[in-house]
């Protein structure tokens, strides 16, 4: 049997072989990365200068024939002296503690409940994550029906059990509901999504640790604080790191659902963001705004990680 | 080896000269995604037999209209050829360069603009508004109207239970007032074994849907942007104390006779509303009242319609666009032969017969049109008093502004009228600001 080696290098043509074989074999390696390199300098870390560069300045995308004047850092000064944004990052924060809240206290329940052995676990499996596979925009649709005060679903149980008629208040609309409304879709669509790798958690736990704890005689509440919550923590914490990242800058189904409204009470800094930008069309204070933006989650997310990796280092 | 290279070469050489001439040969228009947009896709295939230009249509839903189309003029795209732009951005489209200056090419066709109707040249076609310079060719007119149940408020009992509590007959609202005691009078009201509401009135937080329902309230009061035109002076002029009470109107008519859960509502919803038998009154654009007329369930003998009625003055929400030519079009014969052909008046009126609302004086004006629809008649009153908002190259900012503060205040409850006008100068200044305006 000939070498394939052999025969690949049989089939490369002269003038190219001629050239690999000078080539160092760190050479090579460049050769292959230096497109994807090529590809994330272009399409990510350029257009981050660019914007950190245009957050500096007047610049309005509509207005190309304008001349760009240098702000300094106005936009920077503007943005964080201003109340409404605060008000929108407050929002973000609510939005995002509580739906993290929920989708793990609901995601490694249903991870801990699947766990087990029983009859039609694969099934209920795939049921339970049917939600996340659904587009948002498909989902944040059929919520607003679900919503609707005349022929939602959701009115008509608070109405069964509470005898609140279900006309008489609108979940998307004023009341302060609107704020738990998005809530509960998010949590709805994105607890399978927690409970799943925390399921991957649970089920990496070998046997043999349970068994030695049941031979020491440790109750099974003290093996659930003990050998559990510490061997799954850093899968939920991964969980909350994806989710968290992801629900900074939920848009979609959010826009669906209210339009950020009524009023101001669901628009999120990135439903703000896109109107600034792409609406109003003010470029360069909405890249100061972006980079706030990049900037929180960025650190955020960096000290959330180096607590991951402590933690998976005990 | 030879062969084959100048045989794909001279295929691909032919396939560049076949697609410009195809590109010549084609026009694509843009509008939104509407009934008038499907009579106009009718209408152009008369122009299609007389130029031999084939027509393409671009239509983009309204609630994505905006955003889909300004993106598409900012980034200097090439998909629209024509297009029926909204009136509020024929400032940004004029400075910008959008838009091609259609003056020079009036002039040459003997196209006068003293053929259409006024208000509707200074809203579509200028800007500066009101100087005679045109952007475009008025090609839609429409305000904001209403339409109400004729068979509900024709049924004797109705109308007695009607008199008994107001003391007149239950008939069209000749004010504001009047409108919402019969709003009221209808929420939650049984007919036919169904609880029905009020009227369905605009509310949408995200587009443009509650600054175009409030001001038809705001305008009724004789709101105004400015106290001197021109000057930015908004002081006591937005914030009157008639623009108080007529936001005050609004959010009484929101919460006290609107169906459950309108509370982001706009053109759809209303229409909605108007054809599931929910609610006795709508507003709406006129584009709509030629198809709710012809509905076979809530149309016909079963409706009627109404200007926006009066309260200290008439005056209705103008909507409506003027079509220009997009500058960065690679066909611009083509597109302005479609504008020559568009002005005639005969096209007009076929225009206007198809459902498309016809803003030459050809039609108009012309002793018969007033009964050519039910809603003939109140389409030229409504044409009479329209008023716009701010159409400056910073709509945007101005109207994402009022959006907010209108719907804070109206839907979510937050604050007094006051206060949100109040505010609402305040954005405004900051707007006028930054475009070094104030």
């Amino acid at each position: 049997m000939p070498d394939p080696v052999a025969v690949i290098a049989s089939a490369t043509p002269d003038p190219i072989a001629r050239k690999v074989r000078g080539l160092s074999d760190r050479a090579i390696a460049w050769l292959f990365v230096a497109p994807t390199i090529f590809l994330l300098l272009a399409i990510n870390i350029f257009p981050l200068i660019w914007t950190v560069r245009l957050s500096f300045t007047n610049y309005r995308a509509n207005r190309p024939n304008e001349e760009v004047e240098w702000v300094g850092l106005r936009n920077y000064i503007r943005i964080l002296t201003d109340d409404g944004i605060w008000a929108n990052m407050q929002t973000t924060a609510h939005f995002l503690f509580w739906t993290l809240f929920f989708q793990v206290l609901l995601g490694f329940t249903l991870a801990w409940l699947i766990n087990r052995k029983f009859k039609g676990n694969d099934l209920l499996t795939t049921l339970i994550v049917l939600p996340m596979m659904l587009s948002p925009a498909v989902v944040g649709n059929f919520w607003t029906f679900l919503y609707q005060p005349q022929i939602g679903l959701v009115n008509y149980m608070v109405e069964l059990l509470t005898g609140t008629p279900a006309s008489s208040f609108s979940m998307l609309g004023a009341g302060g509901y609107a704020k738990w409304s998005i809530i509960i879709v998010d949590t709805w669509m994105w607890t399978p999504f927690v409970m799943l790798i925390c399921l991957a958690g649970l089920r990496s736990i070998p046997d043999y640790i349970y068994e030695a704890a049941e031979i020491d005689r440790a109750s099974k509440w003290r093996q659930f604080w003990t050998i559990t919550i510490p061997m799954v923590l850093p899968f939920l914490m991964l969980a909350v790191l994806f989710r968290g990242i992801e629900n900074f800058k939920m848009f979609d189904m959010v826009v669906l659902l209210t339009g950020g409204g009524p009023g101001n009470e669901t628009l999120l800094a990135s439903i703000d963001l896109k109107r600034e930008a792409f609406e109003k069309w003010r470029t360069g204070y909405s890249s100061a705004y972006a980079i706030i933006l990049f900037v929180t989650v960025f650190g955020l997310a960096s000290i959330y990680v180096k607590a991951l990796n402590k933690v998976k280092e005990r | 080896m030879k062969a084959r290279l100048l045989a794909a070469t001279s295929a691909a050489a032919l396939s560049v000269a076949g697609m410009a001439s195809a590109q010549e040969n084609e026009l694509t228009l843009c509008w939104a995604a509407w009934d008038p947009a499907n009579a106009l896709v009718e209408l152009s295939k008369d122009f299609e037999t007389q130029s031999g230009i084939k027509m393409n249509f671009e239509f983009v839903p309204w609630p994505n209209f905006a955003d889909r189309m300004l993106n598409e003029l900012n980034s200097g795209g090439q998909l629209c050829d024509l297009l029926i732009g909204d009136s509020q951005w024929i400032g940004g489209s004029a400075e910008n360069g959008h838009y091609v200056k259609l003056n020079d090419f009036f002039d040459a066709e003997g196209i006068s603009m003293d053929d259409f109707a006024p208000a509707t040249v200074r809203a579509y076609s200028t800007w500066p508004k009101g100087e005679p310079n045109y952007y475009a060719l008025p090609a839609m007119g429409d305000a904001n109207g209403w339409f109400y149940r004729k068979d509900w408020f024709a049924r004797p009992e109705i109308q007695a239970e009607f008199k008994e509590k107001y003391g007149r007959d239950l008939a069209e609202p000749k004010t504001q007032k009047e409108l919402l005691e019969i709003a009221q009078f209808f929420q939650g009201r049984e007919i036919d074994g169904q609880t029905v509401y009020g009227a369905s009135i605009f509310t949408e937080r995200g587009s443009e849907g509650i600054t175009m329902g409030a001001t038809g309230a705001l305008y009724a009061w004789g709101f105004k942007y400015e106290n001197t035109p021109g000057k930015y002076d908004m002081e006591g002029a937005v914030n009157s104390p008639e623009a108080v009470e007529a936001l005050e109107f609004y959010k009484e008519l929101y919460k006290t006779a609107t169906p459950p859960g309108y509370d982001n509502a706009y053109m759809e919803q209303s229409l909605d509303a108007f054809k599931s038998g929910q609610v006795a009154m709508a507003m709406n654009w006129f584009a709509f009242f030629p198809g709710l007329y012809a509905d076979p369930n809530t149309g016909g003998d079963k409706i009627d319609f109404f200007v926006n009625p009066a309260q200290n003055v008439a005056a209705s929400t103008l909507g409506g666009q003027g079509i220009s030519v997009v500058s960065y079009t690679d066909n611009m014969d083509g597109a302005l032969a479609y504008i020559k052909w568009f002005a005639q008046p005969d096209v007009q009126k076929k225009w206007w017969s198809m459902g498309g609302y016809s803003c030459h004086k050809a039609v108009l004006e012309d002793p018969d049109f007033v009964n050519t629809a039910p809603f003939a008649g109140d389409f030229l009153e409504a044409m009479g008093g329209v008023q716009d908002f701010w159409q400056e190259p910073a709509y945007a900012s101005l109207l994402l502004a009022m959006q907010e503060r209108l719907h804070n205040y109206v839907v979510a409850d937050q604050g007094t009228a006051q206060e949100a006008l109040d505010g609402l100068i305040a954005d405004w200044t900051e707007v006028f600001e930054d475009e070094g305006k104030l």
